[in-house]
């Protein structure tokens, strides 16, 4: 058999892509999930926004523009050799919200990290997914020191809707982390049945 | 110039910020003429008859650098702005010149009204268990 660069007239595989994005106030544990799971350190992309100064940055008799830098981290689980899975941790700022929507695009769905001492924090990421029909699920980061509440608890103090699915995990524990993606690739599932039946019926 | 041994110590340290805009290597372009935005899961894939882009002169050392990356391992488009550590807007523009020079192809990830394909999704579940 031959191997290596004799084979080049072979193309190389290309993969099948698909995203999950990771929602959560700042410093809720979205890149420790990825880092979890990610085959590689996760990486992080960044993109150049330039904006008009805000009152936000003091730019008081400033007029130019400025240049900001919105960081997204990701991370990347090859499942086969033709299937690859990125998680991609959104920007916390809500001023990047636009950067959202690029990401949410094509999105397989959305794991919104919620941490019971600042609950506040995810309301805006689940917001976002419901307004715009992106499946969903809440992961409870159990942080050492924090209260534990019941999974029942934390959805009703959230308001959800039934169907969405809240699990108890911890962002940096690779099996809890894989029983949460699992469940939002059920949860995606079940979710496009529903639509499509809403659609036949 | 690399082998004189000075290595990285220049006469500015980071706090002087790029010395090189990274918007100078696209030539000031913010888009590409080739295609609507590259998703950040697209797929980038050298041509496999793709020559030796360095004797290309109208190509810079970053298109290069991403004709060499995507040939033994098609990469994303979010990999490759992490790996040349470029602003994804430029990379954007970069991949765009390269489509068009034919170097390079771009697989376009799953469109999301495709996305709920039952079987896709449940090889996920079994490729994520099987971690």
């Amino acid at each position: 058999m031959i191997f290596g660069r004799s084979e080049r007239g072979k193309p190389p595989v290309e993969p099948v892509t698909l995203k999950i994005l990771v929602a959560g106030g700042f410093g809720v544990g979205k890149t420790t999930l990825v880092g979890a799971v990610s085959e590689i350190r996760p990486l992080r992309t960044e993109e150049l926004l330039t904006e008009a100064g805000r009152p936000v940055d003091d730019t008081s008799g400033v007029e130019a523009k400025h240049t900001t830098t919105v960081a997204m981290d990701f991370g990347r689980i090859t499942l086969r050799e033709d299937l690859v899975l990125y998680l991609f941790g959104t920007p916390g700022q809500e001023r990047f919200w636009f950067m959202w929507d690029e990401l949410s695009e094509g999105a397989l769905g959305a794991v919104v990290l919620a941490d019971t001492r600042r609950l506040e924090d995810c309301f805006a990421g689940i917001d976002y997914f419901e307004r715009r029909s992106i499946p969903f699920l809440v992961g409870v980061n159990c942080f050492e020191g924090a209260a534990r509440y019941p999974a029942e608890a934390v959805r009703q103090a959230l308001d959800l809707d039934d169907d969405v699915p809240v699990l108890l995990c911890d962002a940096r524990d690779r099996e809890s982390v894989k029983e949460v993606l699992i469940g939002l690739v059920r949860h995606a599932m079940e979710y496009a049945a529903d639509r499509r039946q809403a659609v036949v019926g | 110039m690399s082998g004189d041994g000075q290595g990285r110590s220049h006469w500015f340290d980071d706090e002087a910020g790029p010395v090189v805009r990274p918007y100078a290597m696209t030539r000031g372009r913010t888009t590409s003429a080739a295609q609507h935005r590259l998703d950040l899961i697209a797929v980038v894939v050298t041509e496999h008859d793709a020559g030796d882009p360095e004797t290309d002169p109208t190509l810079s050392p970053e298109h290069v650098d991403i004709v060499g990356l995507c040939r033994d391992e098609p990469q994303s488009v979010a990999e490759l702005a992490a790996e040349l550590d470029l602003p994804i807007g430029v990379v954007r523009v970069l991949i765009g010149d390269l489509v068009h020079a034919e170097l390079v192809h771009v697989s376009r990830p799953v469109p999301p009204a495709e996305l709920p394909d039952e079987s896709i999704l449940r090889d996920v579940i079994n490729g994520l268990r099987a971690l």
